[in-house]
């Protein structure tokens, strides 16, 4: 009795739920309708014995429960109801097959006039690369991949050195044009997923996998790795930024091509050397920084990444919340810096400093922070020392105050949830899980590893 | 139609392991540690497989907080969160599921339902159980090596399954695939036990089609692991051997692996699901006091399941980068599999259909699973259609589809099985009140954690996220629901305490069952003694003259009638069986006279 | 797989099991082998065995396919083990014939000789990891070796596996139990030596062909 009602009660909600929960797919912004077609196929077929088959069991269940001389009716087996009920069943396997299998036709089969994007998937970001006006991509391989050329590029190759190179995780398209994806990781396995382009595969080191679809509306949306890569798998986001054409143009003429990117000069660490003068004043002359004045120590910090903060002190990525009261102060200062190349100069000229480790200021329990680390290591290498290729920069032997302080920052939001900071939101994802006893315990931690 | 006779030549004991060969243990240890009874065996398959259990149970209690409230419980970071991940699946599928159902129930049962005395080789037998142990053991150890167990996923793709950006990956990974390896071995000692056993002791009259379902559930599902698990082998030993090789080189071995990897891993899906299949038919069949319906059609349905599991590993990659146009194949057969899985539905329901339902514990897990697995099989449909599952695969709706069909529904029947056998074992019953609750929140709480998380698929949750965090997608009505999800999940965990309560206090306290208390017809219940002695059927094996599922045969005098009751003598002659009655009823009730006894038909 | 269960069932294949009748001495053994339950034992595990060498030297294949494969040089004494494997293989049948003659002399020395050939092949296999290790390859370090130090441990164990049973079998020979005893046994024995060593050719086949 109990049982019928509540297998009735289970089916009734299942549907009741279906229709009137907020939850389901986010609204489509690209061709394939088609899948969701076919979704909707999938749940009137499957709904239908859904309910069916269950409201039958309860009826079952209720008319013919236990009663006092009322024996089981004797029956071994019914063909002919059995093979009417695989006639059934098979024709609606069909009914959602066939035109499942049109769907996948199409997905695979990429029109021949769509423009190539490539997205090259590293632990933990997106990058992209665009082919130039001669529209093919240049040959790429690992052996190729350092610092100067994140993408391993074959410098060789001519049809390379007109390709875009967008290194950031925001990626922006045309509406209403058809665009190929090739895909490509160059260390584990990723996935590139839209939901609402309903597209989504994996990315697979040693290959190149692809995916086609048409944007079909502007907006801002969310690129998710959907294939297990690691500790920061869940921070592994992106974006894609549908336009229209001359905005898309716009943003993309403002990427360097890989020629550009390659006739950079190095800094000039003598040119540097008075753009640092305006430094000095807090960071110290030897760039060893300053607790006073709230000036972490530079000398030893990866250029890379010295590069990239200076850009988001002018960008705006950096310096603008208004809680982050230090990094205002810096952001003028960074606007001193007329161009790239002076960047490319006082960055150069603070290498050159020598790199004498921060003192100690912080106290916490080394021995916690060194469990804590453990998922940091990931990221910043096992002794703190900076990985380039995961983004992270130096943390042992720098000033132990200012990574408690922008750990804070990072945790509240005040540093890296800026639109424009690309790698930010990551160390974000990541800052959220220590309280303030375990910043300092890791801090004090990172103070052993010198 | 032939006229029957029946052969009243005095009894001949059959050629399998006689009363003399049996090892007779002596000590405590002898008859409880270092056992060599399939009985003993069994139960102590099951209790180390539910202890494992236990510890994934509560890993999958702390995953489940981080993400219902990742804000109030941020006490474990992302690499715990991904070795939580990956040993809670783990040692579900494998160590729990996989050991418990052909362990523990196949030692059980099937040397008392083919009418054997014991396993056949009961000393491999005996070490088969002590290698099991040893790999649990190691599995366990990696939790207390540095940097802790491997959080590669319970898939263990390489590359990054070796890569230092894995959790686990210097010494959990070797500890688990030492383990897994061992686990191997042990289960190929079991498995050839229990085909052999199927194949050479069944008692006299006991032929394959004679068998109940059980029996074949777990035979198929033993012949399957015996042929996927040396895969897992296979390519879990080069993935050990060739740890650290890496980055930048050009071969396509990642995908390689995941195609080795399905091929074993899907039928590993059926191993959990036969033996539950076979389990549930014969639960409901002894619960409808009718015969399963259809007997002929589930076997052929098992067998076809059994031999198509082989055929489809690839819709686990519709997006993994393999060459597109497997799309259509795989998806072929995937649907096509669909159809004698929903043929074995269609029959317990039709079981029920006319049937005189008694609402036993057992029976209401039984019907729970149909239930669950009606909507697991279902949403499988979804995911086994390639452009269906382009936007689901890799999100929260897999988590639930599997969990609801590999997960609940075995488990739900892990359950039943215990409820209903537990009386064999240690001779009380269950307390039903406690059964019925455990039951109901069972049911309805699994229910209510995964039938919503589907719809988190939809929105487009990724799976093995340790936290979604602010993105454009995922409204924040979400959040609340992952919340939801996460208090009746642990609801459904803390509940499980009680069935523990019920299971050590019905050993003492529980009532004494009898023999035979749910008037059962297969040869586990026939046994002289309850629970049954070493050796199962006293001096004489029983000699079966039908098959298991004579229930409520029109003429009979009791509703049900065991495998090895002889048939009985009808009135109009001395060569007249009771078979010939039940193949006259079948003709229909128009064939019988007004006595209610068949004419008689043919020679 | 299906094949094999559905010949099982052969007998039984059209009956309807709720009428089923027939007298109880012709349903004896249905379906089960008419073999001895140790033998049907070996069959369902040399099957396994089969399986798992041949899933193993496909991955082995397909990885070789990969570009980043690189080959080594086998060791020579490879080539003397082999025939040492093919001497233990002719000791075990002869082993076995003596045992249907009955003669207890010859079972004895035969298993002795097959035993002493066995280990002079373990023996051998441990020279040739030795030679390897020695030469500077190492498990680790590329995935032909790591793939020829599993395949050629996989068929040790299994040997040594059978080295058990051939224990247990001289030891009941050496006490003086009568040849009946023991046929049983020495004929697995020899069944399973020569099922190793086709393992081991084909085994060594494929590590050769791919080498040169």
């Amino acid at each position: 009795m109990v049982l019928a009602g509540v297998l009735v009660l289970l089916v009734v909600g299942s549907v009741l739920f279906h229709y009137l929960s907020p939850w389901y797919f986010t609204p489509i912004a690209s061709n394939w309708d088609t899948i969701d077609e076919t979704v909707t196929i999938t749940f009137w077929v499957t709904g239908f014995v859904f309910v069916v088959i269950n409201l039958f069991m309860a009826y079952c269940v209720l008319r013919y429960r236990h009663r006092k001389g009322k024996p089981a009716h004797y029956e071994p087996e019914n063909k002919k109801l059995e093979g009417a009920l695989v006639l059934a069943t098979t024709l609606g396997v069909i009914a959602m097959l066939a035109p499942g299998l049109f769907a996948w036709a199409k997905f695979i089969d990429v029109p021949k006039d769509a423009p190539v994007v490539e997205v090259v998937g590293r632990q933990w970001n997106f990058n992209y690369r665009f082919p130039g006006a001669d529209g093919a991509l240049g040959t790429v391989d690992a052996r190729f991949i350092s610092a100067e050329n994140p993408f391993g590029m074959n410098p060789d190759d001519p049809k390379g050195q007109d390709d875009i190179l967008i290194s950031s995780p925001e990626l922006h398209l045309p509406v209403n044009k058809p665009v190929k994806v090739e895909l490509r990781s160059i260390d584990v396995l990723h996935d590139f997923t839209v939901p609402q382009f309903r597209a989504k595969m994996n990315m697979v080191p040693g290959l190149v996998t692809y995916l086609w679809f048409t944007p079909t509306r502007t907006g801002d949306f969310d690129v998710y790795c959907m294939q297990l890569c690691g500790i920061a798998h869940f921070a592994m986001r992106g974006k894609v930024v549908v336009d229209e054409e001359p905005a898309f143009k716009a943003w993309q003429s403002s990427h360097p091509t890989f020629a550009q990117t390659r006739t950079q000069v190095a800094g000039d660490a003598a040119a540097g050397k008075p753009l640092y003068a305006v430094c000095t004043a807090c960071h110290g002359a030897q760039a060893e920084g300053n607790p006073a004045l709230n000036a972490p120590k530079l000398s030893g910090q990866a250029d890379w990444y010295l590069r990239r903060q200076l850009k988001n002190f002018k960008l705006g990525a950096r310096g603008t919340h208004d809680k982050d009261v230090f990094g205002k102060m810096m952001a003028p200062m960074a606007a001193t810096l007329a161009d790239d190349a002076a960047i490319n100069n006082v960055v150069a000229y603070i290498k050159t400093l020598p790199d004498t480790p921060a003192p100690p200021t912080v106290t916490g329990n080394a021995k916690k922070g060194h469990d804590a680390f453990e998922t940091c290591g990931a990221c910043h290498g096992a002794d703190g020392q900076g990985t380039w290729a995961t983004n992270a920069p130096r943390l042992k032997g720098m000033s132990d105050w200012y990574l408690v302080t922008q750990l804070k920052n990072f945790k509240e939001g005040i540093r890296g949830a800026h639109a424009k900071d690309m790698y930010g939101p990551q160390m974000g994802f990541m800052a959220a899980i220590l309280d303030a006893q375990e910043t300092n315990d890791l801090a004090a931690y990172i103070d052993t590893l010198r | 139609m032939t006229t029957v006779t029946h052969d009243e030549s005095p009894y001949a004991p059959p050629a399998e392991v006689g009363e003399v060969e049996l090892y007779h243990p002596k000590t405590f240890i002898g008859k409880y540690i270092w056992s060599q009874d399939a009985k003993v065996i069994a139960v102590q398959y099951a209790i180390t497989a539910i202890g494992v259990g236990l510890v994934a149970l509560v890993l999958s209690g702390i995953m489940r907080l981080q993400l219902g409230f990742p804000h109030e419980f941020s006490f474990i970071n992302p690499s715990n969160y991904l070795q939580f991940v990956t040993m809670h699946g783990m040692i579900m599928v494998i160590y729990l599921l996989t050991a418990l159902f052909l362990g523990g129930f196949g030692n059980y049962l099937i040397p008392l339902m083919v009418g054997a005395r014991d396993m056949v080789f009961p000393y491999v037998n005996m070490v088969s159980y002590w290698v099991y142990l040893f790999a649990v053991l190691l599995l366990m150890a990696s939790f207390f090596v540095p940097s802790g167990p491997t959080g590669a996923g319970w898939t263990l793709y390489p590359p990054q399954a070796i890569l230092p950006g894995t959790p686990g990956a210097n010494w959990g990974i070797i500890l688990m695939l030492i383990s897994l390896a061992f686990f191997i071995i042990g289960f190929t000692m079991g498995g050839l036990n229990y085909v052999v056993t199927v194949l050479q002791a069944r008692t006299r009259g006991m032929t394959m089609m004679r068998l109940p379902l059980t029996v074949w559930g777990i035979f198929m599902a033993t012949i399957l692991a015996l042929l996927a698990f040396p895969l897992g082998t296979s390519f879990f030993m080069p993935a050990l051997v060739s740890r650290g090789e890496h980055l930048g080189y050009n071969g396509g071995s990642p995908i390689l692996f995941q195609h080795l990897f399905w091929f074993f891993g899907h039928p590993e899906v059926y191993i959990v699901a036969l033996p539950a299949f076979g389990i549930v038919s014969d639960l409901i069949s002894v619960n409808a006091r009718k015969n399963i319906f259809g007997y002929r059609m589930m076997v052929w349905a098992i067998l076809a399941i059994g031999g198509l599991s082989f055929m489809v590993w690839a819709h686990h990659m519709y997006v993994s980068g393999m060459n597109p146009y497997f799309g259509f194949f795989f998806a072929t057969t995937t649907l096509i599999i669909a159809v004698p899985t929903a043929l074995k539905v269609y029959n317990w329901v039709l079981t029920l259909w006319k049937g005189d339902i008694h609402l036993t514990v057992p029976m209401l897990f039984a019907i729970g699973f149909v239930f669950t697995f009606i909507n697991g099989g279902l949403t499988g449909l979804f995911l086994g259609n390639v452009p269906v599952d382009i936007p689901l695969s890799g999100t929260m709706f897999v988590v639930a589809h599997f969990h609801m069909v590999m997960a609940v529904s075995p488990i739900l029947v892990v359950f039943g099985a215990i409820y209903h056998w537990y009386p064999k074992v240690t001779g009380r019953i269950l307390n039903d009140t406690l059964g019925k609750f455990h039951f109901w929140v069972t049911f309805i709480g699994t229910y209510a954690i995964y039938y919503p998380m589907h719809y988190l698929g939809f929105l487009g949750v990724p799976r093995r996220y340790y936290a979604m965090g602010n993105s454009v997608v995922i409204p924040d009505s979400a959040q609340s629901l992952n919340a939801g999800i996460t208090i009746a999940a642990l609801i459904v965990g803390a509940v499980q305490a009680v069935f523990l309560y019920n299971l050590i206090w019905s050993y003492f306290r529980g009532k004494p069952a009898g023999g035979n208390p749910w008037r059962a017809t297969t040869l586990e219940w026939q046994t002289p003694e309850t629970p049954p002695k070493h050796g199962n059927f006293g001096p004489e094996l029983p000699v079966v003259y039908r098959w298991a599922y004579d229930y409520s045969v029109p003429g009979a005098a009791e509703d049900f009638i065991p495998q090895n009751q002889p048939p009985a003598k009808t009135p109009g002659g001395p060569e007249k069986t009771l078979e010939k009655t039940l193949d006259a009823a079948e003709l229909g009730p128009q064939k019988l006279d007004a006595s209610g006894m068949p004419k008689p038909v043919g020679g | 797989m299906v094949i094999v269960v559905g010949w099982l069932v052969r007998p039984t294949l059209n009956v309807k099991p709720w009428v089923e009748q027939r007298p109880v001495k012709d349903i004896d053994g249905d379906g089960a082998l008419r073999l001895p339950t140790i033998k049907v034992g070996l069959g369902v595990f040399l099957t396994v065995a089969t399986s798992l060498f041949a899933l193993l030297i496909s991955a082995y294949h397909m990885r070789m396919m990969a570009a980043d494969w690189v080959t080594l040089a086998l060791p020579r004494v490879l080539w003397l083990n082999t025939a040492v494997l093919i001497l233990a293989g002719v000791a075990m049948q002869w082993t076995r014939s003596a045992a249907q003659w009955g003669q207890i002399d010859n079972v004895r020395l035969g298993l002795i000789a097959a035993g002493v050939l066995t280990f002079s092949f373990l023996a051998g296999q441990l020279w040739a990891w030795q030679q390897l290790n020695a030469s500077g390859y190492f498990v680790r370090n590329d995935p032909a070796t790591a793939f020829f130090y599993l395949l050629t441990a996989l068929h040790g164990l299994h040997l040594l596996g059978g080295m058990w049973v051939w224990g247990r079998t001289t030891a009941k020979v050496l006490r003086g139990v009568e040849v009946a005893k023991v046929r049983l046994s020495v004929e697995l024995c020899a069944v399973y030596w020569h099922y190793l060593l086709l393992v081991w050719l084909v085994l060594f086949a494929v590590l050769l062909h791919t080498h040169t």
